[in-house]
C-alpha cells in the first residue's frame, strides 16, 4: 500500500476542496469586481471604488425591482408558510382517509418543470381576464413555494413531540389552550423556517417569473437578465454582491434567532 | 357531534393548500391540455376548437424534435457530470473528522441561498475574453489571443453543473449518513478492502440518494432556459426556451400549450419510470 501522503483520505479531501472551489470560486469573482473600479463589469482589476453601489441605489429600475420583489417575496412567505402550516398539521396530527394521496399532491409541485407551471397559470388566468401583473406574479410564487414550506415543515413537525400538548391537555387545557400555549410556541421556529425559505425561493426565481410578469413590472432577477443583453455592467456585479449579502446574511441571522428561540424553549 | 368536528378539522386545516394547488396547479394545467388543440383565427384570437394542426406540427417538425434531444442530453451530461463531482465531497461530509463539519455543510448548502442568476452570469467572469481563464492563460504567456471558451456547449453545461450540483451532493449526503456504519466495519472484518467494502457495502447502500440527486438534476436542467439564454449561443437552445419564445415573443398560446405538454410529459415520464425502481420520499427527504 501507498503509505503518506498519498493515501486514498488526502485525495477524497484534495477533491472535495476541487469542488469547493469550482462552486465559490465564480461568486467570489462577482464579489471581487464589484469593488473594481474599472468602467467595465470585468477585469483586468484597475482599484478598489465603492462607486458602483452608489450607481446601483441611484438607479431607479433596480430599485423599484428591489421594492417589487420585497413586497412580493414577503407576501408570498407569509401566504405559503400559513396555508402550509396549517395542512402539515392535518398530515402530521390527523389521521385520515386519502392522506398520502393529498400529501403527494402538495409536493409533487416541485417535480413539474417551472416553465409548464409558468404557462399553466398565465393561460389559465388571462383567460379568466385576471391580467393584474402582480396578483399573478403573487398567486404563482404561491403555487411555486408552496411544496417547499410543506416539505420543511413537515419534517420539523414531525420533531415536535406530541406529549407535551398532551401533558397540557392532561393538565387541564382545553385544545385551543394547548395549542396557543403549547404547539405554537414550539412551531414559532419552524414556521420562521418556513417563511424564509419561501421568501429565498421566491426573492430569486426567474424561471417561471418571466412568464407571469408584466412589460412594466421587474422583479430583481428579471431585472438583472434584462440588462445582461448588452454586456456584463459593473452595477449588475454590485448588485450581485449586494444580493448575496441579504440572501446569505439573512438565513444566518434567522438561524442564529432560531438558535436562541430554542434555547429559551428548554 | 364532537366526534363529526374532529374528523372534519384536518379537511379544515387542508382547504386552503388543496385549493390553491387545484386552482393555481391542477386545473391550469388541464387547462393547457385543452389550449393545446385551439384554433388561433387570422386576427390572433383564439377560439376553442379541436384542431390537430398545432400537434401536427409538434409531433412533425424536425425541428421540435431535435431540440428535444439536445435538451435532454444536456440534462443527461449534466446529471453525469454532477454525479462524478457531488460522490466523493458527499463522501467526506459524511467521513470527516474535522471539527467544524456543521460549517462545512452550511457552506455546501450556500449556494441554494444565492441567487441563481448571478450564479449563472458569473461565469462570465471565469469563461469570457476578459474571464479568469483567458486572464491566467494571457499573464503565463500561454496565449496571446483569448481563446473561445463562453457562449457554446461548454459553457452552458458548466452554468448548469454549477447551479444544480448542491442538490446532488445533498441527496448523497442524506443517504450516505444514513448507512449503519457497523456494516462497513463488519464487511473489514470479513476480510474486505477499504475498496471492496465501500463497492460492495457502501456504494449499494448510497445508490438511492444517487438516483434521488440525478432525477432532480435531470428534471431541473431539462426544464431550464435561462441558463442557455445568458451562457449559451444561437445553437444551445432548449426546449423550454422554444416554449417561453412561442409564448412570450410570437404570442402563438396554442403552439406553446402542445410544447408545454409535451415537456411535461416527456420529463414526467423519467419521474413514472424512476417511482417504478425508487420512492420518490427519498427526493423529498433531502428538503426535510
Amino acid at each position: 500500500m501507498v503509505r503518506g501522503v498519498f493515501t486514498a483520505w488526502n485525495g477524497i479531501r484534495f477533491f472535495t476542496g476541487l469542488v469547493y472551489l469550482f462552486t465559490f470560486a465564480p461568486i467570489a469573482v462577482v464579489v471581487l469586481l464589484s469593488f473594481n473600479d474599472s468602467m467595465f463589469g470585468s477585469f483586468p482589476l484597475t482599484g478598489f471604488s465603492l462607486r458602483w453601489f452608489g450607481t446601483l441605489a441611484a438607479n431607479e429600475a433596480i430599485m423599484r425591482a428591489f421594492k417589487t420583489s420585497l413586497l412580493l417575496g414577503s407576501l408570498t412567505a407569509v401566504i405559503s408558510t400559513a396555508i402550509g402550516v396549517a395542512a402539515c398539521i392535518a398530515i402530521v396530527r390527523y389521521e385520515f382517509p386519502g392522506k398520502e394521496l393529498v400529501n403527494t399532491l402538495l409536493v409533487t409541485p416541485i417535480l413539474v418543470p417551472e416553465v409548464v407551471l409558468g404557462v399553466a397559470l398565465l393561460l389559465f388566468l388571462k383567460w379568466l381576464d385576471f391580467s393584474r401583473s402582480f396578483g399573478v406574479l403573487l398567486l404563482g410564487h404561491v403555487i411555486l413555494t408552496l411544496p417547499y414550506v410543506v416539505l420543511v415543515v413537515q419534517a420539523r413537525l414531525y420533531g415536535i413531540r406530541r406529549v407535551y400538548e398532551e401533558a397540557a391537555l392532561s393538565l387541564g387545557a382545553n385544545r385551543m389552550q394547548a395549542f396557543r400555549e403549547v404547539t405554537m410556541p414550539l412551531l414559532m421556529p419552524t414556521i420562521f423556517a418556513g417563511m424564509l425559505f419561501a421568501l429565498t425561493i421566491s426573492f430569486d426565481n426567474v424561471t417561471a417569473t418571466m412568464f407571469w410578469k408584466s412589460a412594466g413590472m421587474e422583479t430583481v432577477p428579471t431585472q438583472i437578465f434584462g440588462m445582461l443583453r448588452n454586456s456584463i455592467s459593473p452595477e449588475i456585479n454590485a448588485l450581485g454582491t449586494v444580493m448575496i449579502v441579504i440572501t446569505v446574511g439573512l438565513p444566518l441571522v434567522a438561524g442564529g434567532v432560531v438558535r436562541y428561540f430554542g434555547r429559551a424553549r428548554v | 357531534m364532537a366526534v363529526r368536528a374532529e374528523r372534519a378539522r384536518p379537511w379544515v386545516l387542508l382547504a386552503p393548500s388543496l385549493t390553491v394547488v387545484t386552482l393555481l396547479l391542477v386545473i391550469p394545467t388541464g387547462f393547457v391540455v385543452a389550449y393545446s388543440f385551439w384554433q388561433r383565427t387570422v386576427t390572433g384570437l383564439e377560439v376553442p376548437a379541436l384542431n390537430l394542426a398545432n400537434w401536427a406540427e409538434v409531433l412533425t417538425d424536425g425541428f421540435y424534435r431535435a431540440i428535444l434531444w439536445q435538451s435532454l442530453r444536456y440534462a443527461a451530461i449534466t446529471t453525469l457530470a454532477c454525479a462524478l463531482l457531488g460522490y466523493v465531497p458527499a463522501y467526506f461530509l459524511v467521513h470527516t473528522r474535522f471539527r467544524n463539519k456543521a460549517l462545512l455543510i452550511l457552506l455546501l448548502l450556500l449556494p441554494f441561498w444565492i441567487s441563481y442568476i448571478i450564479r449563472t452570469l458569473s461565469w462570465i467572469h471565469i469563461l469570457g475574453t476578459n474571464g479568469v481563464v483567458n486572464y491566467g492563460l494571457r499573464a503565463t504567456g500561454m496565449t496571446d489571443q483569448p481563446v473561445r471558451m463562453l457562449y457554446d456547449e461548454f459553457s452552458v453545461i458548466m452554468g448548469f453543473v454549477h447551479a444544480f450540483l448542491p442538490y446532488m451532493i445533498l441527496n448523497i449526503y442524506v443517504s450516505l449518513e444514513g448507512i449503519d456504519r457497523s456494516l462497513v466495519d463488519a464487511a473489514r472484518s470479513l476480510g474486505c478492502t477499504g475498496w471492496q467494502a465501500f463497492r460492495e457495502v457502501t456504494l449499494p447502500l448510497s445508490l438511492p440518494g444517487l438516483a434521488a440527486g440525478s432525477l432532480l438534476v435531470f428534471v431541473l436542467t431539462g426544464g431550464s432556459y435561462i441558463t442557455p439564454m445568458i451562457l449559451g449561443g444561437p445553437d444551445n437552445a432548449m426546449f423550454a426556451g422554444i416554449i417561453f419564445d412561442t409564448i412570450i415573443v410570437q404570442l402563438d398560446w396554442p403552439l406553446g400549450s402542445a410544447l408545454s405538454i409535451v415537456l411535461l410529459a416527456v420529463l414526467g415520464t423519467v419521474v413514472v419510470l424512476y417511482t417504478r425502481f425508487m420512492s420518490l420520499s427519498q427526493v423529498y427527504k433531502s428538503f426535510g
